[in-house]
């Protein structure tokens, strides 16, 4: 089974209830905890949408945003962090994420936006 | 601030500093120039005197030997047979007249025994008996004989000149009497200034001539003690050391010059010899007369001199009170800057420590969110629908959703208002500032029961300010809103629009209002209503400071016991106008 929805995110425990809480939607949902493990998983080739947290110790979000933008342009980002600046927020749309929310974010909002990324990839295929 | 005293003390060292740097080579150069004009000016002056005096020595001397030789040579042409005429002597008496100017009165001849055996003259002298006269016997003894000045049997003043010749075993004298009218005019002529003038004086004191103005004692004193030579010394030797008062003197072989003080003045005099030194020509003079135009000329350059000292001090008090008083305003001015300097880095500073915390924040309350939006999506799930509890567990989760996206608001406020800690000029939206500190004093103004109601006009355009300086301006004037209602409550409004081409912000309470006697010193720094250690008594300054600084206005409208709005006034950005 891949996973299409992959969540990055250095907090263990708001990344698994997350990622629960989408499975429980229907979703296939993975979770990396760092950057570097993040980019592994989206190299095996099953990601199709990736949350991803800003701030973590390592290789930060938005490295991993402009990493995996170029070497798998097709996968989806939404940038959910809780450190986002306006600045972040326009670096980060520049480097191609698809949409920016601000944590603690409403898990409809989170949907939404899953649904309007998987929306664009299926006009894409 | 320093204190008062700081800046007397500093004027004070200034004043002095100056006036002791200007006065001092004043007063040096006054001194020695006055020094040495005084001493030269003395110098020359009395070397004038001297020489005038001398001038009319000589010719006292001359005039003396003049007579002398006269009575000499008549009676060395004439044999004794001859002048013991009386006719022949009222002829030689006529030429002798004709000649020199009535200055010979009569003329005689008088045997051994100081009989006038010969007489020619106004007078009847004839067989007049002199043997007793005191001129007599000084004249008996020598060759040639000037006496003093006496009256003699004829009651009037005169002197006379002998010759002594002999005939046989027996002396005769041949003499003549110098009219003292003429002789006394040769002194008279010795004036000069107010008080300047001559006498003679023998060497017992007694005025030979007329003097016109009384001659102090101690110079008569000094005259007829002065020898001239006669003792075998070279210099005159005067006597010092009986009058006390001598300032100073000098002597030379023939003249003793100095000044004394007499009858409270101090007088110049002169002393010559005359007759090889059994009179005494004495001048005498006041100082202050011979001086005169040196003292004239010394109050002058004293007038001068104090006029110049008293403009000095008064322009070093001025020039110093002036710098201090510029000094005092720089040194406030720099205080607020500093003052300002701290506040906006306070704000900066707190926008980041907000900032931080905000962040570390954020994180655990997505978690909590989550988990209880887990916990949510299990309930629905329909495992415990069962429970009775099912509606509390579903509300009190909602509320743990719901508290976290408050936390999340605040927490982005904060974010917010610490990204604009920015000391750098850009166009900013009033409006934007407005609300975010009205979010962060939120809470403050409902403890206090305070109301805030906001009319900004949504079409407000943007002014070319400092971020971090609007909130400080802002910051400051809703603080002290709040301050001014107390606990006590009231409402807060907050008005924005457009005034020509001003942004304008109206800032009301109904608190205490602010008394007459504060309005005028309100925006003075360190001007504070507030107890010690709650006002730093800037905020105002600081806030009209950069409104000012702006191109902008600050303004109040107060009444005591109903409450006081602040209208500041900031131009609109040029571009966005």
């Amino acid at each position: 089974m891949g996973i299409e929805i992959l969540i990055v995110d250095d907090e263990v425990e708001f990344a698994e209830a997350f990622a629960e809480r989408l499975r429980l939607r229907g979703f296939t949902a993975g979770i990396a905890h760092s950057g570097e493990q993040a980019l592994r998983i989206v190299d095996e080739g099953a990601v199709k949408i990736m949350v991803l947290d800003l701030k973590m110790p390592g290789m930060d979000g938005l490295e991993v945003l402009r990493r995996v933008k170029r070497s798998h342009p097709l996968v989806e980002v939404i940038i959910l962090s809780g450190h986002g600046s306006e600045v972040d927020e326009a670096y980060g749309r520049q480097l191609g994420a698809f949409s920016y929310l601000r944590k603690p974010a409403d898990i409809g909002d989170v949907l939404e936006a899953v649904k309007r990324a998987e929306k664009l990839l299926a006009s894409q295929a | 601030m320093k204190e008062k005293h700081y800046y007397s003390a500093l004027a004070r060292n200034m004043t002095l500093i100056i006036i002791l740097v200007s006065v001092t080579p004043l007063i040096l150069i006054a001194g020695m120039i006055g020094y040495y004009f005084e001493t030269s000016y003395q110098e020359k002056v009395m070397e004038h005197l001297k020489e005038v005096v001398e001038k009319h020595q000589q010719h006292i001397n001359s005039f003396l030997d003049e007579k002398l030789s006269c009575i000499k040579v008549l009676a060395d042409s004439y044999p004794f047979d001859e002048l013991n005429d009386d006719a022949f002597l009222a002829n030689k008496l006529v030429i002798l007249q004709n000649a020199y100017m009535d200055a010979f009165v009569d003329l005689g001849v008088v045997n051994s025994a100081g009989v006038q055996i010969a007489y020619a003259g106004s007078l009847k002298l004839l067989r007049a008996d002199y043997s007793k006269a005191e001129w007599f016997h000084e004249a008996i003894k020598r060759d040639y004989y000037l006496s003093d000045v006496f009256l003699g049997l004829r009651s009037t003043p005169h002197c006379i000149v002998s010759v002594k010749k002999r005939r046989g075993d027996s002396e005769w004298l041949l003499r003549a009497t110098i009219d003292f009218v003429a002789f006394n005019s040769l002194v008279e002529g010795i004036h000069i200034g107010e008080t300047g003038s001559a006498v003679i004086i023998n060497s017992a004191g007694e005025l030979q001539t007329r003097p016109r103005n009384e001659p102090a004692p101690s110079i008569i004193e000094m005259s007829s003690r002065t020898l001239w030579g006669r003792r075998g010394g070279k210099n005159a030797e005067p006597v010092a050391s009986s009058v006390e008062e001598i300032k100073r003197m000098s002597s030379g072989s023939n003249i003793v010059s100095g000044i004394i003080k007499a009858q409270n003045k101090n007088i110049i005099f002169i002393l010559m010899p005359l007759k090889s030194g059994e009179w005494t020509l004495a001048y005498q003079q006041d100082q202050d007369d011979a001086f005169s135009k040196m003292n004239h000329a010394r109050t002058i350059v004293v007038s001068i001199f104090v006029f110049g000292c008293l403009t000095i001090m008064l322009a070093a008090l001025f020039v110093s009170r002036k710098l201090v008083s510029q000094i005092e305003k720089a040194d406030v001015e720099k205080e607020i800057m500093n003052e300002q300097v701290i506040e906006a880095g306070k704000l900066a500073l707190i926008g980041e420590l907000a900032a931080g915390i905000a962040h570390e924040i954020n994180n655990p309350v997505a978690i909590m969110v989550e988990e209880a939006g887990w916990l949510e999506d299990l309930l629905e799930e329909g495992d415990f629908e069962e429970s009775q509890n099912l509606e509390e567990f579903k509300r009190s989760l909602k509320q743990i959703s719901v508290q976290g996206v408050r936390c999340k608001e605040i927490t982005h406020k904060l974010l917010s208002f610490a990204r604009k800690t920015d000391p750098v000029h850009r166009d900013i939206q009033v409006n934007e500032i407005i609300e975010e500190i009205l979010s962060i004093c939120e809470q403050h103004s409902r403890f206090n029961n305070i109301r805030i109601q906001t009319d900004l006009d949504e079409h407000l355009p943007q002014i070319s300010a400092s971020p971090t300086e609007m909130q400080q301006v802002f910051m400051n004037l809703i603080n002290n809103a709040i301050d001014a209602m107390g606990s006590g409550g009231g409402l807060l409004e907050i008005r924005s629009g457009v005034d020509g081409h001003n942004v304008v912000v109206d800032i009301s309470d109904t608190g205490h209002g602010i008394p007459k006697g504060v309005m005028t010193r309100m925006f003075d720094p360190f001007f504070t209503t507030k107890p010690v250690g709650k006002g730093t008594g800037l905020g105002l300054s600081i806030c009209y400071g950069i409104i000012r600084k702006l191109g902008g206005n600050l303004t109040v409208d107060s009444t005591v016991g109903l409450g006081t709005t602040f209208h500041v006034h900031i131009p609109i950005h040029a571009e966005t106008a």
